[in-house]
């Protein structure tokens, strides 16, 4: 039976079957290929996307259980990626391969929407669901701290700042 | 075409004299003739693979090997830019195919990408710049000698105030004669302006927005979607399945044995699924029936080969690896400790399962692929399939992940296997419990050990017998070990002997492969003698780097050439002493200290961890600290960072894992039962990086191995417990006063 639900701000009609995870259906139906596949079940969070506002699974999420729902993916959580956290990452250099910061994005600003200045622990609590197979952790918190205060001051993210950022974590000793 | 044989002829001996093969093989220029017919009317400035200049200003540098997180993306081309002197905000960079006549060696394997492309692709850069300059020497009717570059993509003429862009040089440098790469004016690294300089991914644009880049986001018109469903036991063949029951499901387009070989590392037997969608074929593998083969390995389980290493470890060794001095003298003579250590099974869990996608058309295979080794990729499908190399095309695509897994290629060969049935392209994507049941494991392991210290605390003997897996001479894929690794060649008296077993299993390369096993049990059992000689755990390691012997002997018994300078580790270990503080510190009850040094893949790593562990036997690690010495530059102290604190992440993480073979099958199959770490409790991880004179050497995976001894020693300081085998979990480390 055709589900139709709010993607990105589009309603959508989607005539699949009624047990396709919505991950699928954005993947291959809508062709939107930020939410990753990463366990099928539920452990890892690469395919986290919000639905109706909230940080969600998709990969054991039917579609047919999120009719009428708004879903918003990596792709519209913001309209030119200048979401603070958007810009946060890249300004720190989290990525390492990549395939989990859509979801960990996803559940970053689900937090940040509840909670616009959560403490270290509130950052751990809320991110420790999402697995970094690279472990870039470090990163993932210190960009959710820089995406707060990137929010709170509305100041500019610079890429450029990526060295000033370094000073404090990386030290090159000459050898004598 | 003449001539473009004469340039090859010649620049592969100059890249001889220059110092390797790789040069020329790397920088294959080509005539004004070729790049014209290459590329039309529209002669583009492309001096050699990496580099690509158009009229417009389009400055192009070609990424050559597959990124995996490791980023190499980025790395490698500031090399090119660096040279080329182009501003790094200016460049497009482009993932290079599968074609190492033209790229060199593209492998993501053994930390080989610095090493490997440290020269080569600065030559390739200077030579670029160095044909702009003489263009615009050439244009000015001025001498090259008073032109220069300025690092803004611009020839200069200082002394008339004259500039001239790349841009509207590129077409009168594409009629030049390429300069002698291995002759080519290179920077004085006091003038490096992109190299040293932390610059982010250049796909992390792409990477927040959520945009397709990795082989799972790949799509083909017309594309349909494969399953395919191995034996759980390793390599057991189909005897029956309810295929006709299967091709009548939702979606599915067909549905076939695939026969498969025995080789662990081809193509196994197997039912492929060819559905409409993703989801189709996966709801269609959920309701195939298989019966398997019987197989002769379905007996093989982790129990019984440590049964069986307990019996071979009882006996002699069946072979010696090196001997030195007289280790029973020196065992008689001394303070004697033995001990057993023993480390389980691995999987890879890269967070992206494998994939691949695949079309095969008029005798032709297109396969895009996460890969980290694309050529062998191509040598097993054209092995396998029947299909000559040349008609094979390989498009790099970027992979969430490998860790070495995808070194190897049997998901590709899966997907051209399918893809060649079907007809159509077809994706192949396995799922989580795919991916952790059909791995190539890091192999377990196990270890005898005695060794003995003088009365004055010296390490004087050291005798492990090794037992791993393999059969004769060879052992089974990264289960092996030689006569060089360290402590060889610093202690007077030292025996390796090994003993193998036979294995069902598929082993291979896991991050810092045989390194992230062996460094637990040497740097373990070190610090047990350390303690047993009553010496400070730094003292002890200081004294054994300066006991240095001999080199270890060549495969053939000549001598060889040391691997590990001492010195350089003697370096990292003091930095590390001093970064925590080593000794400074009184700590309480159940909470320590522990070091661990290791060399890998040319890389020099000390590292120190303090943990806590609570009296009911919990175990906090509170702090890393980390010295590195990988050479002369940080290429990219960004990315040098990420690698640094994801390697010991991914060490800490390991010491938590294990895959337990039951009935010659894994056991785990999701993260529920393999788990990775999380971000709750990650500990602050301090790096610094010793720079020495040394050229520079990869980040990849070095800095793994050190940490998981260094918190076992630790764990050793905090109670007085010493964990001999993983995962920790085996270990009640409960304490009381």
């Amino acid at each position: 039976m055709p589900v139709t639900l709010t993607v990105n701000g589009t309603r959508r009609t989607l005539d699949v079957p009624d047990d396709m995870p919505l991950l699928w259906a954005l993947r291959e139906t809508l062709d939107l290929k930020g939410p990753k596949f990463g366990c099928g079940i539920g452990q890892c969070g690469a395919c986290t996307v919000h639905v109706n506002g909230i940080a969600t699974r998709t990969c054991v999420l039917p579609i047919a259980a999120v009719e009428n729902a708004e879903i918003v993916t990596i792709e519209g959580l913001s309209a030119d990626g200048t979401h603070p956290l958007q810009l946060a990452w890249q300004e720190l250099d989290v990525p390492q391969c990549g395939y989990c910061q859509a979801g960990q994005i996803m559940t970053a600003a689900a937090m940040l929407q509840r909670n616009p200045r959560p403490s270290e622990a509130e950052i751990d609590r809320a991110m420790t669901g999402n697995i970094c197979r690279c472990a870039t952790y470090h990163r993932i918190r210190e960009g959710v701290q820089r995406a707060v205060a990137i929010a709170a001051n509305n100041n500019d993210a610079d890429a450029s700042t990526l060295d000033a950022n370094l000073g404090a974590t990386l030290n090159a000793t000459e050898a004598k | 075409m003449t001539s473009t044989l004469d340039r090859r002829g010649f620049l592969r001996v100059s890249g001889v004299a220059g110092g390797g093969l790789v040069l020329a093989t790397l920088l294959e220029y080509r005539t004004p003739e070729l790049q014209a017919a290459e590329l039309g009317a529209n002669a583009d400035f492309a001096p050699n693979a990496f580099i690509r200049i158009t009229s417009d200003g389009n400055i192009t540098i070609i990424a050559k090997n597959p990124e995996i997180g490791q980023g190499v993306k980025t790395s490698m081309p500031q090399l090119i830019a660096e040279e080329l002197d182009v501003p790094w905000d200016s460049i497009t960079i482009e993932q290079a195919d599968s074609d190492p006549a033209k790229y060199g060696p593209q492998v993501a394997g053994g930390s080989t990408a610095t090493p490997t492309n440290w020269e080569p692709l600065r030559r390739a850069g200077a030579a670029g710049r160095a044909m702009m300059i003489t263009a615009a020497a050439q244009t000015w009717g001025v001498p090259e000698a008073e032109c220069g570059t300025e690092g803004d993509a611009q020839v200069h003429h200082h002394a008339t105030h004259r500039h001239l862009k790349y841009a509207d040089l590129a077409e009168r440098a594409a009629t030049l004669p390429a300069p002698d790469a291995a002759t080519v004016r290179m920077k004085d690294p006091k003038d490096y302006k992109i190299i040293g300089k932390a610059i982010g991914g250049v796909d992390n644009p792409k990477i927040v927005r959520g945009a397709p880049l990795f082989g799972i986001d790949v799509t083909v018109p017309g594309m349909l979607h494969a399953q395919f469903v191995k034996a759980p036991v390793f390599g057991a063949g189909v005897a029956s399945a309810n295929l006709d029951e299967i091709k009548r499901m939702r979606g599915v387009r067909d549905a076939f044995v695939v026969e498969g070989g025995t080789q662990l590392a081809g193509l196994l037997p197997g039912v492929a699924i060819v559905a409409d969608t993703y989801w189709n074929a996966r709801v269609a593998r959920n309701a195939l029936k298989v019966t398997w083969a019987a197989h002769p390995t379905s007996q093989q389980s982790s129990a019984s080969f440590r049964a069986r290493a307990t019996e071979l470890l009882a006996a002699e060794p069946q072979r010696s690896l090196r001997t030195d001095g007289d280790v029973n003298a020196a065992l008689r003579a001394g303070t004697v400790v033995e001990a057993e250590y023993e480390y389980p099974f691995l999987a890879h869990a890269a967070l992206e399962p494998m994939n691949c996608t695949a079309h095969f058309a008029n005798g032709k295979l297109e396969v895009w692929a996460p890969t980290q080794n694309p050529q062998s990729g191509r040598t097993l499908c054209a092995n396998t399939l029947g299909i000559a190399p040349a008609d094979i095309t390989i498009h790099i695509v970027r992979s969430g992940g490998g860790f070495g897994r995808r070194l190897n290629n049997d998901y590709m060969v899966e997907a051209a296997a399918i893809a060649k049935q079907t007809g159509a392209p077809v994706k192949l994507t396995w799922t989580r419990e795919d991916d952790i049941q059909h791995d190539f494991y890091r192999p377990a392991g196990y270890h005898k050990l005695r060794g003995a210290v003088d009365a004055r605390g010296k390490l004087t003997a050291w005798d492990n017998h090794f037992v791993s897996f393999g059969e004769g001479n060879n052992f089974a894929p990264a289960a092996g070990t030689g006569p060089g690794e360290f402590p060889a060649s610093f202690i007077p008296n030292f025996r390796l002997g090994v003993s193998t077993m036979p294995l069902g299993v598929p082993t291979g390369f896991l991050r810092a492969p045989t390194s992230n096993a062996l460094a637990f049990v040497y740097q373990s059992f070190i610090d047990e003698l350390a303690h047993a000689g009553k010496q400070d755990p730094v003292e002890f390691r200081r004294a054994l780097l300066a006991q240095f012997t001999a080199p270890a002997p060549t495969a053939d018994g000549r001598p060889g050439p040391a691997s590990m300078n001492a010195e350089r580790m003697r370096g990292v270990l003091d930095l590390v002493a001093r970064m925590s503080g080593w000794g400074t510190r009184t700590l309480p009850r159940g909470k320590g200290m522990g070091v661990a040094f290791h060399f890998s893949h040319r890389g020099y790593f000390a590292e120190v961890v303090e943990a806590t562990v609570a009296r009911e036997g919990t175990v906090t690690v509170d702090k890393v600290w980390v010295a590195g010495d990988v050479g002369s530059v940080i290429i990219n102290p960004s990315g040098a960072l990420n690698q640094v604190r994801g390697s010991v992440l991914d060490g800490l993480s390991e010491m938590a894992q294990q895959i337990t073979i039951v009935g010659g099958a894994a056991k785990e199959s999701n993260f529920v039962d393999f788990p990775l770490l999380r971000l709750r409790g990650v500990p602050p991880v301090d790096v610094e990086f010793r720079i020495t004179e040394f050229p520079p050497t990869g980040m990849g995976e070095p800095a793994l191995p050190p940490v998981i001894p260094a918190l076992t020693n630790a764990i050793f300081a905090a109670t007085g417990k010493r964990i001999r085998s993983l995962p920790m979990s085996l270990h009640d480390l409960s304490w009381s006063e």
